[in-house]
């Protein structure tokens, strides 16, 4: 959230039009915003007297947990509504079953961030339908960006040791049983849109382990954390 | 202005009616429906607030200017709490707060997710421009009657 929150940002300023701008600009705003509460919540659980602050600007690229999908750089705005939409679709869901999560903080911030996860993707997806039903270009960049990010959706579907952990304790069910309702709301949207769903299964994996990550992580943290790396603890 | 007495509830509720929203000053933060409960024990108060939206840049501005207020007052022992569940709701927002924002140009939530009227020339007859405004609250509207562009207060 914190990845995509940043990437979301960059597009302040730059964005093709004004109101995609705002749009972005405070959507940007959300996730960081879940973020920090999420950030916040898991130093209280570490107990290792880390912040939300110090977590997401002291750590660095190899101790980040996040879908490689959210940290590839924005490019062409296209990839940029496509990510939003492929990862909205599975937040919806996935913040309501932590909204009925065992844990109470959890459920919490499941209860509140579902909220403006579902404006999102109001949003994400009417623009996917705009672009991929407009002009022949919009269609075209549509298209190759579905086809460019297809292969990073599958991660937010693949369960690991701490995912099992959790769905053995109500905390959250597994990332794996979102997969069907995702599949058939994606697959009707790009009907819609008139875009073609790939015809392929592969997945990366690992980033959300810290096994790997992307070349563009570094980059991005770089500028995201040079502040607080150039001036540790400055505040205002 | 300084009170020597504990304050009461009834006392700190009205005190904290006098400080405005700082994006939407017309509107005070109880209007706003983002304080949920006041707790006073002796001289020491709590008070207990709620986001609106979870990267609302106000939301420090409004901490600290509750402090503030409660300050000039003389409260000394002020302790905020955010309390995130339930989650805010613009159901919250009170039915004064409502009349204030249409009164300022900000046309009021409704549960369809689309304002009622334009609230320059009342017309009905409007068009959402983007789901998105100039703050995390706000969406930005078009009245097809008088041209006028306004800002929807989104129902959440
Ligand atoms: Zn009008």
């Amino acid at each position: 959230m914190l990845v995509l929150g940043h990437r979301t940002s960059e597009w302040c300023g730059v964005a093709p039009a004004l109101e995609e701008d705002i749009a972005l600009a405070n959507i940007a705003l959300d996730l960081i915003g879940q973020a920090k509460l999420w950030l916040e919540y898991a130093g209280e659980v570490e107990d290792a007297e880390r912040t939300a602050n110090t977590l997401a600007f002291r750590r660095d690229f190899y101790d980040f947990r996040n879908l490689l999908m959210l940290e590839l750089p924005n490019e062409d705005y296209a990839r940029t509504i496509i990510r939003h939409f492929l990862f909205d679709a599975f937040q919806v869901p996935w913040l309501e079953a932590l909204a009925a999560s065992s844990d109470e903080t959890i459920s919490s911030i499941g209860q509140k961030t579902v909220k403006e996860a579902n404006y999102h993707l109001e949003r994400s997806q009417d623009t996917v339908v705009a672009l991929g039903d407009g002009t022949e270009e919009s269609n075209t960049r549509m298209q190759k960006a579905l086809h460019d990010l297809w292969p990073y959706a599958g991660e937010m579907f693949q369960d690991d040791e701490i995912d099992r952990m959790m769905q053995g304790e109500s905390i959250a069910p597994l990332p794996s049983s979102m997969k069907k309702a995702w599949e058939l709301r994606v697959e009707r949207v790009f009907n819609d849109a008139f875009l073609i769903l790939p015809d392929s299964d592969f997945s990366h994996s690992g980033g959300r382990q810290g096994i790997r990550h992307t070349e563009h992580l570094g980059h991005m943290l770089a500028s995201m954390q040079f502040l607080q790396r150039a001036y540790p603890g400055a505040s205002w | 202005m300084v009170t020597l007495k504990a304050p009461t509830i009834d006392q700190i509720w009205d005190w904290l009616e006098e400080v405005p929203d700082p994006e939407i000053p017309v509107i005070s933060v109880v209007d706003l429906g983002v304080i949920r409960d006041v707790l006073v024990d002796g001289s020491s108060v709590e008070v207990i607030i709620t986001p609106t939206y979870t990267g609302c840049p106000a939301m420090s501005v409004i901490s600290f200017d509750i402090e503030k207020a409660l300050a000039k007052k003389g409260v000394t022992e002020l302790t905020l709490k955010t309390k995130i569940a339930p989650p805010w709701t613009t159901d919250w927002l009170s039915e004064k707060g409502r009349a204030r924002l249409e009164e300022f140009g900000i046309a009021p939530p409704l549960k369809s997710g689309s304002p009622e009227r334009c609230p320059q020339c009342k017309s009905s007859s409007v068009e959402l421009v983007s789901q998105f405004g100039s703050t995390p609250c706000k969406a930005q509207w078009r009245c097809r009657d008088c041209f006028e562009p306004f800002d929807y207060f989104k129902c959440i």
